[in-house]
């Protein structure tokens, strides 16, 4: 059984809410990046999103922007995150996503990522820019692998597509809290509670609450609304900082794990 | 697809040109193309929308714009005829202003207020500024910092009419850094904004929305030498960047028997990695929401484009030129940032034209072509630009050869 499902069925027993962590990978190099991912599933994340750095990531703001220069820079490229996922299996089996823009998965080549990131221990891939009308030849290359496609779905995405993204996809449904890119702005918690139900209503996967969630406080706040939240910009700019990152992202994982399970 | 007729044939209705194009966004912008999308296909269908269009592209953009026989030229390379498609004659000195006129009156259809644009030499941004001025919308302009610097004379054009012009640091900071800033500030602002984008890139509906606004030139150009000569030239020559003129001279022709070459600018050379030749020195790929022919390193990270004119400093190309490739239908070539100054010095003494340097490639393919046709045949190039905001960079490019050549 796919380990993301696995997860959330182990969650729902629990009662408890998934926390998941976004994290560039490679970012701020390859030894560093492993031992914060390690740090991140031993203190409490239940899924851990890699992000693979591109040069022109059109979704991001400018943390993960940044983050992406940084890794790319010290070298990192989709090969080494297949490879960083394989590392990563050697202590953990914490589920673990693939986040990326589709051009580095299309060029690396659809049939060879997928057989790759299947032997290294992937779980899921979100493209974010590879919507369902485009994400036939990637299914098919995947299937048959039990890895999951994840799709994101906006504010502005309207009801009747909520299922169609729904359809063909897996694990979990990530529900964009608010407009814009990663990383900005503080979240109306009434207005991202009513549309977290009604996606909730249509969406038959588990929903998880990503863009703008940064607290204990926050995830808290959001815990009862939906089955997860997503944590990234705030930890990738613990990164950004440097100095001790692997205790201080283990740190913030702790107080994000507390505020999620309080409620 | 010898007896199939190309025109009409493409994109399909999801967007794709073959297995280029596409939409490739995330679902933060899926609504707003698709309410694009919408408006483009009721404005199509309304008479009234195009009456308009055609309207303000003769009484405000001037057209149509000449077809020019180039006769010293012609005589100085001794070889076919050479004829050009003048669209620097046309108003803010470019066939950007097809585009925006026909997308400025989409966006006012569609009760926008504000309008974005992004721009590298910074033609499509005073384009796009100087439809906002004249349809009282608000106007956003995203240049790459790199770019602002090169371009100045284009910034003080855009301030003057009104825009704000704001510098893009992020990546490379030149034009796709542009284009990557203007796609996140639209997830933020499609209630009330448009994005004018400049050629035939970017997701489903642009490129062919793009093409549909630029065909005119290529409209007037058949008629025009149809009219003079009384037949088709043999050959038609664009330069391609994003590949917007090209596209618009093209299509029109595609059903023709009319061999058609799109100039690429090969920068140093295709060999030094130094060029912005997209399908020339490139392979498929996806970037800003189409599939298409990308400068990539192996792991699919982009690369960084060069060319003398920042015009053509694109690492991408137009989708429907990728598939035009793959056909077989039109050829592309490179051409060096020397061969384009060549020709560019030849066109002002030859003719008294100033032709911007990214026509300048397209002058270039010509000339060479020319050469090969012969005596007897007719070649239309497409002078897609005038050259006034390059005065400084040419002048620079000559003063460094004249170093070397000390």
């Amino acid at each position: 059984m796919n380990r993301i499902d696995e997860k959330f069925r182990q969650l729902a027993a629990e009662n408890r809410k998934a926390l998941i962590s976004f994290l560039t990978v490679g970012d701020p190099d390859y030894e560093t990046s492993l031992q914060i991912m390690q740090a991140a599933a031993e203190n409490g994340v239940d899924i851990l999103e890699l992000g693979v750095p591109f040069s022109d990531p059109t979704a991001d703001g400018p943390v993960i922007q940044v983050a992406s220069q940084r890794a790319l820079r010290a070298g990192m490229r989709f090969s080494k995150a297949i490879q960083l996922v394989a590392d990563l299996r050697k202590t953990t089996q914490t589920p673990i996503v693939l986040f990326s823009y589709y051009n580095p998965i299309f060029k690396y080549g659809l049939e060879r990522t997928a057989r790759e990131a299947a032997a290294a221990g992937a779980d899921g891939f979100l493209i974010v820019d590879l919507p369902p009308e485009e994400s036939g030849p990637f299914a098919q290359a995947l299937d048959g692998t039990g890895i999951h496609i994840i799709r994101l779905a906006a504010p502005t995405t309207r009801e009747e597509r909520i299922r169609k993204l729904s359809d063909g996809a897996g694990g979990f449904l990530y529900l964009i809290t608010r407009m814009g890119v990663t990383g900005t702005g503080g979240l109306d918690f009434d207005a991202v509670k009513k549309r977290a139900a009604a996606v909730k209503r249509l969406c038959p996967l588990p929903v998880c609450l990503g863009f703008g969630i940064s607290s204990g406080e926050d995830a808290a706040a959001l815990s009862d609304c939906a089955d997860g939240v997503i944590v990234g910009s705030a930890l990738v700019r613990i990164v950004a900082e440097g100095g001790d990152v692997v205790s201080r992202v283990a740190a913030k994982i702790r107080e994000l794990r507390a505020g999620l399970d309080r409620r | 697809m010898t007896s199939e007729k190309y025109i009409g044939r493409y994109p399909d209705s999801t967007g794709h040109f073959g297995k280029y194009g596409g939409r490739y966004v995330g679902e933060t912008l899926i609504a707003a193309l698709e309410d694009v999308e919408a408006a483009y296909a009721g404005a199509k269908a309304d008479s009234a929308f195009e009456a308009e269009f055609r309207a303000m592209l003769r009484d405000y953009a001037g057209r149509p714009t000449p077809l020019d026989f180039a006769g010293r030229l012609t005589e100085a390379v001794g070889g076919a005829r050479i004829w050009l498609k003048r669209e620097d004659c046309a108003h803010t000195g470019a066939h950007k202003i097809n585009n925006v006129v026909g997308q400025g009156l989409l966006a006012r259809r569609m009760g926008k207020t504000r309008v974005i644009a992004e721009t590298g030499a910074g033609q499509h941004g005073v384009a796009t500024a100087t439809i906002a001025a004249r349809f009282g919308m608000s106007c956003k302009v995203f240049m790459g910092a790199r770019d602002v610097e090169r371009q100045a004379p284009n910034v003080h054009r855009m301030r003057l009419l009104g825009a704000e012009v704001v510098p893009v640091t992020s990546g490379t900071s030149t034009l796709k850094d542009a284009m990557n800033e203007a796609l996140r500030y639209w997830v933020n602002t499609a209630t009330d904004t448009f994005y004018i984008i400049g050629t035939v890139s970017g997701p489903h509906p642009y490129p062919m929305m793009v093409r549909d606004f630029q065909r005119v030139i290529g409209d007037e150009a058949r008629a025009q030498v149809l009219e003079r000569i009384g037949k088709l030239p043999d050959e038609l020559v664009a330069c391609v960047g994003g590949g917007s003129n090209a596209m618009g001279l093209f299509y029109p022709f595609l059903d023709d028997p009319v061999e058609m070459l799109g100039a690429e600018a090969a920068g140093r050379g295709i060999e030094t990695g130094e060029h912005a030749a997209s399908i020339t020195g490139g392979s498929p790929g996806e970037l800003h929401g189409a599939m298409t022919y990308l400068l990539q390193d192996a792991e699919g990270q982009i690369q960084e484009a060069w060319s003398i004119s920042a015009g053509l400093d694109y690492p991408g190309v137009g989708p429907e030129h990728a598939l035009l490739n793959d056909l077989g239908r039109v050829r592309y070539c490179g051409v060096t940032d020397q061969e384009a100054v060549d020709a560019f010095q030849m066109l002002c003494r030859y003719e008294g034209i100033i032709p911007a340097l990214e026509s300048s490639h397209a002058l270039a393919a010509g000339i060479r072509e020319a050469k090969r046709l012969g005596k007897g045949s007719d070649v239309l190039v497409c002078i897609s630009g005038r050259g006034d905001k390059d005065l400084g960079n040419i002048e620079n490019y000559l003063a460094s050869k004249r170093k070397e050549g000390e």
